[in-house]
């Protein structure tokens, strides 16, 4: 009986030891307890182009993260995108606020960067921010330099 | 020639064989599992076994596979400037791949091969006829619990690899290197998903959990029971376990993260 119930300690030890890594692994590993079906409410904001952003990259404004982007469609009436951003309930924004896309270091994750404007009225779930800023594509910044300087060697 | 084909032909029978007694042994082995509801200790008893057992090598092995994990990566990542994403780097690679995989691995070497031996040798010392000549069935009574103890543990003994493998990266990275703390950890919190890596780390194990355990519980009982049946066996066990857990992973993985 002594020894039974050793070894029964000894396997509730090792199950509790996995799970604990489990909850180890959830907690301090993965985003769990980030933002993770976090509530908010959902406003909607049209890019030209969205580059390299995808679904659930952050939702920053003033570096502060405050959102995720849960949807990114093509919107074929106005033929841009469409990305729907979830901001957390609490966040108030005024209803002129600016959406940019950037990109976090020279070759990091792209995020949405909300610049807030000065009007009375708040976003509330459902609303379109009206100004996207699209996102900077490598190669055409280069092929605008390009072309600049190829325009400038022919003025002279 | 004739001799020759003959022999092709028989290889590959024999190998069909093999693969639709396995496939109704398992049939059979479910078949016993609700049983155990009613008699958990036999289940009990072979997780000290097969889990409890195997938790030094796990956890040693996990902590130096963080640890290479942590100087190859920093190596590598400096170069880009971007040494701060070691943290990323070393929890991905153990929670979607090393994890899983080398804990199948050990699990099938330190684990299944003793399963089989032991499962083998009960059978060529005749216990397992003994067993039904009493009206126990020996599926029910030895292989079942042994199969779920199997699929019990290797889970539980992934996801302590897992996690003892990012604290092995951690001391490596923080503590040897010099990487800053809040970096190391907030770019992984960042970057790690729970339900696209973590879970899928963790249905990862409970597959090759099955198939390690399936393999070695088969291996034994089908074993020819002789000294030298048995010793074939084992290593049978071993090579189809390893051979079966990478080639699995491949599949798994293309459909978990293939896109």
């Amino acid at each position: 009986m002594k020894q039974s119930t050793t070894l029964e300690i000894m396997v509730g030890l090792f199950v509790a030891l996995g799970l604990a890594a489990l909850f180890m692994l959830a907690m301090k590993v993965s985003n769990i307890s980030a933002l993770n079906n976090e509530d908010g409410y959902e406003v909607k904001v049209h890019f030209v182009n969205v580059g390299g952003l995808k679904v659930r990259s952050p939702v920053t404004v003033a570096g502060v993260r405050v959102g995720r982007v849960v949807r990114i469609e093509f919107d074929d009436k106005l033929l841009e995108a469409l990305v729907v951003l979830k901001i957390k309930h609490g966040v108030r924004l005024p209803s002129d606020s600016i959406a940019s896309i950037f990109t976090a270091g020279l070759l990091g994750e792209q995020y949405v960067g909300l610049e807030p404007g000065g009007a009375d009225t708040y976003l509330k779930e459902g609303d379109v921010i009206a100004l996207g800023q699209s996102a900077l594509i490598l190669e055409q910044i280069i092929g605008r330099v390009l072309f600049s300087k190829a325009a400038e060697g022919k003025g002279q | 020639m004739l001799t020759w084909l003959a022999r092709l032909g028989r290889a590959g029978l024999s190998f069909f064989e093999r693969l639709g007694r396995g496939h109704l042994f398992l049939m059979q082995v479910l078949a016993g599992v609700p049983g155990l509801l009613l008699r958990p200790r036999l289940v009990i008893q072979q997780i000290y076994s097969v889990g409890v057992l195997s938790l030094v090598i796990i956890v040693v092995s996990g902590l130096f596979v963080g640890m290479v994990l942590g100087l190859q990566g920093y190596n590598t990542l400096a170069d880009f400037g971007a040494a701060e994403s070691l943290g990323v780097m070393v929890a991905l690679s153990l929670v979607r791949e090393l994890g899983p995989v080398v804990t199948a691995l050990l699990f099938g070497g330190r684990a299944g091969s003793a399963l089989t031996a032991e499962i083998g040798l009960m059978k060529a010392t005749e216990q397992l006829s003994g067993m039904e000549m009493m009206a126990v069935d020996p599926l029910r009574r030895v292989i079942a619990p042994r199969f779920v103890a199997g699929v019990i543990a290797m889970p539980l003994l992934a996801a302590i690899f897992s996690a003892v493998g990012v604290i092995g990266g951690y001391f490596v990275g923080v503590g040897l290197l010099g990487v800053d703390d809040g970096a190391f950890w907030s770019q992984m919190q960042a970057r790690v998903d729970w339900n696209k890596d973590v879970i899928n780390g963790v249905i990862k194990s409970l597959a090759f959990g099955l198939v390690a355990t399936w393999i070695a519980v088969y291996e034994g009982y089908d074993a020819t029971p002789t000294a030298e049946g048995v010793s074939r066996a084992t290593t049978r066990t071993v090579v189809h376990t390893a051979l079966a857990v990478l080639g699995l992973d491949f599949v798994l993985t293309a459909l978990m993260f293939g896109e």
